[in-house]
């Protein structure tokens, strides 16, 4: 019975194996960033149901890994487009262009807010980014100026008139995109903020951004992996503790956790599309230019991304948590689509 | 054992005299170490259970709500110039039918004085966005229906199905005292008591003023010292900020006739129902109070002699639905159309980011496939492989070598073969990512050393003497293997097989490197469309911020455990039948 088994489990492999290799794709592959995960599947839903193509299917890789595999190259068996919680970095650019990926098309979607929550039951906090940098950096400005282990255990040995409550904030993991916007939202504009560092910036720049980039590692920051469900009931459980993460979650949990006012701004839909609200950022989602045309659909799901229906105001992306981009803004990017205006790899980030 | 060991007494040696007290004592004595013993056992089977027990009625309770969804039963006007505007009765023209307009023109037919684009948005916003969907589907199959009027049930949004399922406030409704004169302006709405129709919630709201004053109170307690000199202005400044408003607090909770706003924040809502209004209280006062009107009344009203105050436990900011979502829903629901219903599309449709259209079907059907790969692969592989290397193999340095790496392979961590699927399948075999086939080729691997293992085992629990008969009446090695070790050694490979495959159906690590972990909607048809599996999905819904899909995860882990007693069961089935005594 096992050589039976096997010449059917043979002819079986070798059938799929041949239908799998012949047939070119017909269905949108897109990865990424887990952050913009939930608004592109909300897209490709929706492509799937009014568009006449097959759903496409979202994998969640985070941003670097998918910008790895977009650059990889052209052809069936690399994704068509991938999710961004930041701008595509020069690098990244460079090894599309070696690798024949020359053509992409950049959009824009909206904007998400980092924002650090805490329990409805406490009483609402109001913080500058120089004071959460006090907070989480694992060394800060002792009284002589110089760089000292961080000494603060408790909020008001920050500024008497916090709380007398200990320091214990829950947030992301170094391989989360959620904990780089953590990185650049907050901790390197409040560096900024505090003058003896503003000054080692322009004398000593390794040794500032070394500053801003380490994060205390003595308990009083915890990695609470990239669940964020499991970090608001945690929030819940404890008053005291604060979590970092993005505004889609502070609004559907609303009824639980409060947003922590940062700089002096509320995290609120229109505080943060209109830029006022300081950590909040901006998510792209990345098109190959030379899958147009070959993978059905793929040019009717770019035109779905910047729809009024979708990324406009009240649109049903708003509603999943996005932050929508301004009417201007969107204008111009349909028109980049409908253009299939490519990038041309000046003004990114390093 | 000695002194119960029946010995000849040896002359001059003590006697063993088995009724004496001591004697007795000593057997009492094992006894009781015995029954000790069984009742720790006892217990800890218990313990075990209720865990079990614990753990299966947490995910029931919270899975059940994801089979049910509501509904509310409308009257839709299938118009033909929406729908199929050409009058050709075309598939393409009525796939293409302004649905949903339909449907929301019937819906906001209800509430006729909604009219404020945001508050209609939020009207909206309760129907699913899947009921124009539903429509489409039923027009499509019944062309015939186009022109006329259809009772149709429409599929609510997940905050409104969460509304009925009792997870957005708790409700409770007083009688009101009295009757009302009832002042309209547009919809702001003055109620006038004759008596003090509002004083015991009017009380309830002063109590909550006091609490405000203590919270302030100890958040001013909380403040440091001041410093001498007075440095600190900004400190100084909140102090006598704080302390103005514990007095302003505290002299309004004192005045019991002062009219006082309802904090929207911090108090429960309170609703007045007559005559099919919802009047939301803004503004009390002992004997009177402003209202808004969410749902308009039935009639004109201008004096109301019954009424009920309704008390929506959670305060407004506190939970996802408004108070005017939940009066338009209660509304529904008096008026007798909402419908509580199977939720068979969960077992009927794909994955969706709208929880109340997220089915689990896509995952069932992935799984099944990807276990019929594994199975199809590892069975026939691992069998063989245990049958050689136990009955023919030379004992020699190489078979040794293997037969440790295969024990070694069993505790390899599941993610590596992840890793080894996505070099070997994916990027040098070129086969689709995502696909079933590769998900169960890795999950083949994965199984392979367990099923290995268990199946020499098995083999060897056989009895030499079988082997030996047959060969005695002059079968050969392999006919003897075949046809008598083999067969009786099945129940155990099935044993083996289904823990295997057990292991296989919960694993989501190594399919992360696949392309697995994926939202994926079409339901996969082949071994190579792409597909996720039943741990995935679970892991993917749990990840969703709409609480919702939290109802979900636990209901995709029921079908989970359904699916794993069913192929457990069916493997028992199998393993009676070919099981053998001797």
């Amino acid at each position: 019975m096992g050589s039976k088994f096997l010449g059917v489990s043979v002819i079986a492999l070798a059938m799929a194996v041949s239908a799998g290799v012949a047939s070119a794709r017909d269905q949108i592959r897109i990865v990424g960033s887990s952050t913009v995960y939930p608004f592109t599947t909300a897209v490709a839903e929706q492509l799937g149901k009014t568009g006449g193509v097959k759903t496409p299917v979202v994998e969640s890789t985070g941003t670097g890994g998918g910008m790895k595999m977009f650059c990889d190259g052209v052809g069936v068996n690399f994704p068509d487009a991938t999710n961004a919680s930041r701008r595509m970095k020069a690098g990244e650019f460079e090894s599309c262009q070696k690798n024949g990926v020359k053509d992409i098309i950049e959009l824009m979607v909206g904007y998400d807010g980092l924002t650090l929550s805490h329990s409805k039951k406490s009483a609402p906090m109001k913080l500058t980014r120089a004071q959460v940098f006090l907070a989480l950096a694992k060394n800060v400005p002792g009284p002589d100026g110089k760089l000292v282990p961080n000494p603060y255990k408790t909020w008001n040995q920050i500024d008497p008139s916090l709380p007398n409550k200990p320091i214990e904030i829950l947030g992301p993991p170094p391989t989360s995109g959620t904990r780089d916007s953590l990185h650049e939202l907050v901790m390197e504009p409040g560096a900024e903020q505090i003058a003896v560092l503003k000054a080692l910036k322009a004398s000593d720049r390794k040794a500032f951004d070394a500053a801003w980039k380490t994060i205390r590692e003595d308990g009083a920051y915890v990695e609470a992996g990239e669940n964020d469900n499991v970090i608001v009931q945690k929030l819940e459980s404890n008053p005291n503790a604060f979590g970092v993460f993005g505004f889609s979650f502070l609004e559907e949990n609303a009824a639980k956790i409060q947003g922590v006012t940062i700089d002096g701004v509320v995290p609120e839909m229109d505080t943060i599309s209109a830029l006022k609200y300081g950590p909040s950022r901006e998510l792209f989602v990345y098109v190959k230019k030379a899958h147009v045309g070959v993978v059905p659909g793929l040019d009717k799901f770019a035109l779905e991304y910047v729809s009024d229906r979708a990324a406009g105001d009240g649109g049903y992306l708003e509603k999943k948590g996005l932050v929508p981009v301004p009417k201007a803004k969107l204008a111009e990017a349909k028109a980049n689509v409908a253009a299939m205006k490519v990038m041309t790899g000046e003004g990114l980030p390093k | 054992m000695t002194d119960t060991s029946i010995a000849p007494p040896a002359t001059g040696t003590r006697t063993f005299d088995y009724g004496s007290d001591e004697a007795l004592a000593r057997v009492k004595r094992r006894y009781q170490a015995e029954g000790r013993f069984k009742l720790y056992g006892l217990l800890a089977v218990l313990f075990a259970g209720a865990f079990v027990f614990v753990l299966l009625a947490d995910i029931v309770r919270k899975g059940m709500p994801a089979f049910f969804e509501h509904r509310v039963v409308m009257t839709l006007d299938l118009d033909a110039s929406l729908i199929d505007p050409t009058g050709r009765r075309e598939v393409d023209a009525l796939r293409n039918g302004d649905y949903n307009k339909i449907v929301m023109d019937a819906w906001r037919a209800n509430f006729p004085e909604v009219t404020q684009r945001a508050e209609r948005r939020r009207l909206e916003a309760l129907v699913s966005s899947g009921a124009a969907d539903d429509l489409r589907g039923a027009i499509l199959r019944d062309p015939s229906l186009i022109g006329k009027k259809l009772r149709f049930p429409v599929l609510l949004s997940d905050d409104a199905d969460l509304h009925f399922k009792g997870l957005s406030t708790g409700m409770s409704a007083v009688a009101g005292n009295g009757a009302l004169d009832v002042q309209v302006n547009g919809r702001e709405v003055t109620l006038i008591g004759s008596g003090q129709p509002f004083a015991t919630i009017l009380a309830d709201v002063k109590a909550g003023l006091l609490r405000d004053a203590d919270r302030a109170n100890a958040e001013l307690a909380r403040l440091p010292a001041s410093q001498q000199g007075g440095q600190n202005v900004a400190l100084d400044a909140k102090r006598a900020e704080l302390t103005a408003r514990v007095a302003d607090l505290k002299r309004r909770a004192g005045d019991a006739g002062g009219a006082e706003m309802i904090d929207f924040a911090a108090m429960p809502s309170r609703i007045v129902r007559a005559e099919g209004a919802f009047i939301q209280l803004r503004e009390i006062g002992p004997a009177s109070a402003k209202g808004f009107l969410l749902v308009a009344p039935q009639r004109a009203i201008t004096r109301l002699d019954a009424w009920t105050v309704t008390t929506f436990a959670t305060p407004e900011s506190n939970r996802k639905a408004s108070d005017a979502d939940i009066a338009w829903l209660e509304s529904l629901n008096a008026r007798g159309v909402i419908e509580k219903a199977f939720a068979t599309r969960f077992f009927t449709s794909g994955d969706s980011r709208e929880p109340e259209l997220a089915g689990i079907r896509g995952a069932l059907i992935g799984s099944a496939l990807t276990l019929l790969v594994t199975l199809i692969v590892c069975l026939p592989l691992g069998v063989g492989a245990a049958v050689y290397l136990e009955e023919f193999a030379p004992k020699n340095r190489l078979t040794d070598i293997l037969e440790v790496n295969i024990n070694n392979l069993a505790a390899v961590p599941s993610i590596v073969f992840g890793l080894l699927g996505l070099a070997m399948f994916l990027n040098f075999f070129g086969l689709p990512r995502s696909a079933p086939l590769v998900g169960g080729l890795v999950l083949a691997l994965l199984v392979l050393p367990t099923i290995i293992i268990a199946s020499r085992a098995a083999l060897s629990a056989v009895p030499p003497s079988i082997k030996e008969a047959a060969l005695g009446v002059g079968a050969s090695h392999q006919q003897a293997i075949f046809h008598h070790v083999l067969p009786l050694a099945m129940p155990g490979i099935m044993t083996g097989t289904i823990i295997g495959m057990a292991h296989a159906l919960g694993e989501t690590a190594p399919l992360l490197m696949i392309g697995m972990v994926a939202f994926i909607v079409d339901i996969p048809q082949a071994v190579t469309d792409p597909g996720t599996v039943l741990p995935v999905q679970i892991y993917l819904w749990s990840d969703l911020p709409e609480i919702a899909f939290q109802a979900k995860t636990a209901g995709a882990i029921l079908v989970l455990l359904a699916f794993l007693f069913i192929m457990n069961g069916a493997a028992i089935l199998l393993r009676r039948r070919f099981e053998r005594r001797w």
